[in-house]
């Protein structure tokens, strides 16, 4: 178990400036994110968009605000989480008990929620049979790409993941590429391989297709399309690859006893604390009169539910307001040598 | 103020005025019309805010560009007369404009 002053739930820009926060008047944080790396929604949705209102800087994409994010809370050394959503929150004395679905378990003060829109999931069929095969033949995801040798593959999709693992696998699979149109959002240069690999034969691409029905008992046996124009064909498969992105959920966090509306966290705007003690909600995830969906909103919120965090890690301290141009205790824990 | 009728998945009709300059997708969260998520806020970055458009409408409609196309992609059941609502920006030629919003959003 990790025990540590505050847990941190999501690693976009607004947890990372919170945490920079704590770390500045003095507390620890551990900081978890369903995500594979640092940045939220800025490297996720639009690593390479201009953001244009972030204070003092005139334009920066999703991914230099993150790295710089990252480079501002470096000297405190808090510790990351990836791939890791929280699950299961209990209370313990004045402490709270957090784990998650990769086993970790926290003992913290206090919790601040900067979960975004929730966690990113991959988006799934529409299909009510899919589910049955899910995580069988079925797969969002491929972790061990062995498993396909010598079988049949059929994958949807048109974007990067779609056409690469179509590439990836058509070298020792028989790969079915389904697409509901002839465009496809990739880049360029996988698009004419698949469209080679295709002249070739080594790869069947059903464009303006898409998923009807999925066949079979405890495996699947094959798949129906569906053409624009209404006609079906069933294509023999021995799996299935969905790849339509990611969409974000709510998860767990729904079932922790927070006044949720509209999928938002309600809090107060003096500090950012939830409807339970020691929980806070900070960035796109919490509601309040005025709330604006904004990064720089989302700072404020995390400078505030920092500070609100301190009486319930160091109840016997006072927290005193100081500049980190002239505090001594600041600039150190920044690790800033003065002369 | 131009009239917008969201059909949404349980077969109730809501039509509402929306402001000129203001997006289909936000006329919806405003008005608490239930089936649009629009979580990435109007980026166009999370077709959560896909819509069928009626199709007798889709001519009059702003043209697509490439990034919607992209994001329908990922759009729960999209369809040929599918659109992202926070890209349909609202002004005296849409009214009288008729969406139906999908089942789902993901």
């Amino acid at each position: 178990m990790i025990k540590t002053d505050v847990l941190i739930i999501g690693a976009g820009p607004t947890g990372l400036f919170c945490a920079h926060q704590l770390g500045i008047i003095g507390l620890t944080c551990e900081i978890v994110d369903n995500l594979d790396k640092a940045g939220g929604q800025c490297i996720e949705l639009y690593p390479d968009k201009p953001i244009y209102d972030i204070p003092a800087i005139p334009e920066c994409t999703g991914e230099e605000l993150t790295n710089n994010l990252l480079k501002q809370i470096k000297p405190f050394n808090f510790n990351f989480h990836l791939n890791q959503r929280v699950e299961e929150l209990k209370k313990v004395g004045n402490r709270w008990h957090i784990k998650t679905n990769g086993n970790k378990e926290f003992d913290v003060a206090s919790i601040v929620i900067a979960g975004g829109v929730g966690s990113f999931e991959p988006r799934k069929f529409p299909v009510k049979e899919c589910e049955k095969f899910e995580g069988n033949s079925l797969l969002y995801s491929v972790k061990d790409k062995t498993i396909f040798k010598d079988k049949t593959i059929s994958i949807f999709g048109g974007g990067d993941s779609a056409l690469d693992w179509a590439i990836e696998l058509s070298n020792t699979s028989k790969v079915n590429l389904i697409h509901r149109r002839d465009g496809f959002s990739g880049m360029e240069a996988s698009v004419q391989k698949v469209k080679e690999l295709n002249e070739q034969g080594k790869i069947n691409l059903y464009t303006k297709y898409q998923m009807e029905s999925v066949l079979g008992e405890n495996k699947i046996d094959s798949v129906k399309i569906k053409h624009d124009e209404g006609e079906v064909k069933e294509i023999k498969s021995d799996y299935i690859l969905g790849f339509f992105g990611l969409i974000m959920q709510l998860g767990p966090i729904l079932d922790w006893g927070l006044n949720i509306d509209k999928k938002k966290v309600e809090v107060n705007t003096e500090n950012f604390e939830t409807n339970i003690n020691g929980i806070f909600a900070i960035g796109d995830i919490c509601s309040y009169p005025g709330k604006l969906k904004l990064i720089l909103s989302g700072f404020h919120e995390g400078a505030l539910a920092a500070r609100g965090c301190f009486k319930y890690a160091k109840p016997d301290e006072k927290l005193r307001f100081e500049f980190t141009t002239t505090s001594k205790a600041a600039q150190e824990r920044l690790g800033i040598k003065n002369d | 103020m131009p009239k917008i009728t969201y059909n949404t998945h349980d077969d109730k009709t809501h039509t509402i005025d929306v402001q000129n300059g203001l997006t289909v997708m936000e006329g919806a969260i405003q008005n608490d019309i239930p089936g649009i998520d629009a979580d990435c806020g109007g980026g166009m970055s999370c077709a959560t805010c896909h819509v069928y458009v009626n199709e007798e409408w889709l001519d009059k409609l702003p043209k697509k560009e490439d990034g919607e196309e992209d994001m329908l992609d990922m759009a729960f059941e999209p369809k040929k007369n599918s659109r992202l609502s926070c890209q349909l920006i609202v002004s005296d030629v849409l009214d009288g404009l008729v969406v139906n919003i999908p089942s789902k959003q993901g």
